[in-house]
């Protein structure tokens, strides 16, 4: 039974938050545990992500049922818009915490630090450093690095082609939805199926730029303030690429099945406006981290 | 603000256990936070007794240093994240669909998310105090490079943060879409009861702020874990960085903690001065004017961290800022209850405190704000004191006032006057000798979060812990208070007070389990 209270949809008692907590504190726990190389830790990790990942499906599962049904009115409509609107502007303020720490890290404090003469003499504000203590720099894209240097991924490379897949992946989504609205749902099909794929090339290919920066370039995590920037801010990013890719895949599936309606249809435009956003970021990263 | 009488059917109540696990109803996820809230704040409170246990007197006695360094930072953690922000969700919970003609929040399921995920939470940060190496022990700033050793206990809380965070974000998008989305008819936003506006505001600042602590503490897992060099200058990085990173979360967290103890104030005092709020449009806007300000102040944290002379400036003027919208509050709140008829009963007595001593931590706060000042003040007990009269006797004092205020609406029982007062008597009296010497100490130079102390300082530390054990133990009343409401006692009428301003007091007390099925016409 569900009681509609005045038009305004409200769900009945509900067991999927409370068990994705269980699952939540599980892979907390057991990731804590493997970071100390604790036995158990892996294996509470992957039983909480599991948890996490059945309950998620579970869930957006029973929203997206009801959504069918068409239980939910305009105001409820109104209030997933608000909610996943304000979500991604938390997203945003995460990313321009990595992003604040770049800049704090290239404008002020690198040239602190080498003003200091007295801690760290000889040392020079450049940028990428690894810190007077790291690896030395040796320009972009050298595959020759020795030991004790380090290199870094030149703009104009894979990271070029990455921003043209990204960017047109957010043209191709917005086809799509152009399509759904008109209700021609052949090419809202096949343009979402490309918006999927070029995600997914985005993925391959910065899988591919993350193995030859550890094999070949010396650049990695521990590559000092250079390597921690570049490596949280793309691997953020990277992660968002991969939660939008899955998020669209299952919209995609939902397509197919025949969900949405013309003039209704939150779940694909919820996904839309991440996609988005995650493009937006990734441009945001291609000018302060790879060109400048 | 007059309105249509509530349809009262679809009243079932779900039964058993699982009616709290699996709920999606606003009052119970309220009551739910509330309850948490009140048991972190005897753990919380607990802690800071053994605190106050070992500065009874100069040297070690009761615990050993790391201990207690384990002690200061888990008290803070527990109270800033497990006790105060939960307690003013749970507020939320419970008042703003009423107060607004709502028939719940926007997204009840995310809401039982929300709640769900404190738990596990705090589980994470009170099994850290049992591993080898023991809990955070750096303070709740959890300043680098300390926060860079330490065993797997500084790992358990890192994750606590990320939990609290998610909850504090689906909560405030929550609270969001509720206010934006589901009032009544003719609920303008300007006709809104100013505890719903505060909490617009504040879940706003939730929003931009808590995503930002998450960053922060991830690149201490990260540092500590996984090589990176964000706070290590042998790498290029910088650990004033991260103090950077957390005041930006920090300060805008202080005002999370304060403007919905505002918006309670506000409500209280108009019902007992009998007199509407004095400057509802000027309150909107300074409430907004200081969460603005509050993310330009940051750095007022750390003047002695070594900051250019300009960034000292700026941050220094910045910060007295903030006094304005401030002082425009406590003026409009002494401007209602001025020519009222006043009545003082608990809820009153609490929130005539709340601006009487919030105002002398806002003073000191002031004083603070003054750069070459503070650097005297700075990571003294002066601080202590300061942060006290703004968290405990703002924010607690005003959840106090809210208590009474509402509990007759929430249990449909008048709650006992006596103990209500011997509470407020107890708890405010206690406060101030707890909290009012330290000034003293501050000035006269004891540091803060030290086990130990010179002799000269014992006397204002022995007046400190007895004041701390009596209002320890006067919150126990507060307990029976509410447990004796609950099981029965004079039944409350609807309007519970003389008059009140506001929708909820339209319901019936104890409301119905779903209340405003239909939206109620607000003119
Ligand atoms: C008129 C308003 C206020 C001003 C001008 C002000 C100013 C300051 C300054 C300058 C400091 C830093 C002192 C130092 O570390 O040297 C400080 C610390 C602090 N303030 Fe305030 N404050 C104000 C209101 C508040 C409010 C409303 C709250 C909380 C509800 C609050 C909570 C705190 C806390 C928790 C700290 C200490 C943080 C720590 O170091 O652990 N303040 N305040
Ligand atoms: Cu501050």
């Amino acid at each position: 039974m569900s009681a509609a209270h005045g038009g305004y949809y409200l769900p009945d008692p509900t067991k999927w938050p409370m068990i994705t907590s269980m699952g939540l504190f599980l892979l907390a726990l057991g990731f804590t545990l493997h970071l100390h190389h604790l036995a158990p830790g892996p294996w509470l990790m992957v039983a909480g992500a599991a948890i996490i990942v059945l309950m998620l499906y579970a869930w957006f599962g029973q929203v997206a049922t009801e959504s069918e049904a068409g239980k939910f009115d305009g105001q409820v409509d109104t209030s997933f818009r608000m909610g996943m609107g304000w979500f991604i502007f938390s997203e945003v303020m995460f990313f321009a915490v990595f992003f604040g720490a770049l800049f704090y890290t290239r404008i002020l404090s690198v040239p602190w630090l080498a003003g200091e003469e007295m801690l760290w003499p000889g040392f020079e504000a450049t940028w990428p450093t690894a810190g007077p203590a790291g690896a030395t720099y040796i320009g972009p894209d050298a595959h020759d690095v020795g030991s004790g240097q380090f290199s870094s991924i030149g703009a104009f490379g894979v990271p070029l082609l990455n921003t043209v897949l990204l960017l047109s992946s957010s043209v191709t989504v917005t086809v799509a939805h152009w399509a759904l609205k008109k209700n021609q749902r052949g090419r809202l099909n096949f343009w979402l199926f490309v918006t999927v794929v070029l995600g997914a090339a985005f993925m391959y290919c910065q899988a591919g730029e993350y193995m030859e920066a550890y094999n070949h370039l010396g650049l990695t995590l521990g590559s000092g303030v250079y390597g921690a920037t570049f490596f949280i801010l793309t691997g953020f990013h990277g992660f968002h690429v991969t939660v939008g890719v899955i998020t669209l895949t299952v919209i995609l599936v939902r397509c197919l099945r025949g969900h949405f309606k013309p003039d209704e249809h939150f779940g694909f435009e919820g996904a839309a406006w991440y996609w988005h956003f995650v493009d937006t970021v990734w441009v945001g990263l291609f000018i302060f981290v790879y060109i400048l | 603000m007059t309105t249509t009488v509530a349809d009262h059917h679809h009243d079932e109540v779900p039964k058993g256990i699982t009616r709290w696990l699996f709920t999606t109803n606003h009052k119970d996820i309220g009551t739910l936070y509330l309850w948490f809230s009140f048991i972190m704040f005897l753990v919380g409170g607990a802690m800071s007794l053994v605190i106050r246990a070992e500065l009874f007197q100069p040297g070690l006695q009761v615990v050993d240093p790391h201990f207690f360094n384990q002690m200061t930072t888990v008290h803070a953690l527990i109270m800033v994240f497990g006790a105060v922000m939960p307690g003013f969700v749970g507020f939320a919970n419970w008042m703003i669909p009423m107060m607004i003609g709502a028939p719940d929040m926007a997204l009840p399921r995310l809401n039982n998310w929300s709640f769900w995920l404190l738990p596990p939470a705090a589980l994470l940060l009170v099994i850290s105090l049992f591993v080898p190496g023991g809990g955070p022990a750096s303070g709740w700033t959890l300043y680098p490079p300390l926060t860079i050793q330490g065993g797997m206990g500084m790992d358990f809380t890192i994750f606590t943060v990320h939990i609290l965070g998610m909850s504090s974000i689906l909560g405030s998008i929550n609270i969001i879409a509720t206010i934006l989305n589901m009032r009544a008819p003719g609920m303008t936003l300007m006709k809104m009861p100013l505890f719903v506006w505060t909490w617009l505001i504040t879940a706003f600042l939730l929003l931009a702020a808590i995503p930002v602590l998450a960053g922060a503490v991830t690149m201490l897992l990260t540092d500590r874990h996984f090589g990176t060099a964000f706070f290590d200058p042998a790498g290029g990085g910088d650990p004033a960085l991260f103090q950077h990173i957390f005041w930006f979360f920090g300060h805008p967290e202080v005002y999370i903690l304060i403007l919905p103890a505002f918006g309670v104030i506000s409500q209280v005092i108009p019902t007992f001065s009998r007199k509407p709020l004095f400057g509802y449009t000027s309150m909107v806007f300074a409430s907004a004017a200081i969460a603005f300000l509050s993310f330009i102040v940051w750095a007022h944290h750390m003047y002695t961290v070594g900051m250019p002379l300009s960034g000292e400036l700026f941050f220094m003027y910045a910060t007295m800022l903030i006094a304005i919208p401030t002082g425009v509050k406590i003026f409009n709140w002494l401007a209602t209850m001025w020519r009222g008829s006043l009545t003082f009963e608990t809820p009153m007595l609490f929130a005539v405190s709340v601006v009487c001593l919030f105002t002398m931590g806002g003073l000191t706060g002031l004083m603070m704000s003054i750069t070459p000042a503070d650097f005297q003040y700075h990571d003294t007990y002066y601080i202590v004191a300061h942060f006290h009269y703004t968290i405990f006797a703002g924010s607690v004092l005003s959840m106090f006032a809210g208590i009474y205020y509402w509990l007759p609406k929430w249990t449909g029982h008048m709650y006992d006057e006596t103990l209500g007062k011997w509470h407020f008597w107890l708890t405010v009296i206690g406060f101030n000798v707890t909290f009012f010497p330290q000034h003293f100490l501050g000035l006269a130079g004891m540091p803060r979060r030290i086990p130990d102390y010179a002799l000269q300082f014992t006397e204002f530390n022995q007046i400190s812990t007895i004041g701390s054990l009596v209002m320890g133990f006067a919150q126990l009343i507060l307990l029976v208070v509410v447990v004796k409401a609950i099981r029965g006692g004079k039944k409350a009428s609807a309007e519970v007070w003389e008059n009140p301003e506001g929708l909820e007091w339209s319901l019936p007390s104890p409301p119905p389990y779903h209340t405003f099925a239909t939206a109620p016409e607000v003119r």
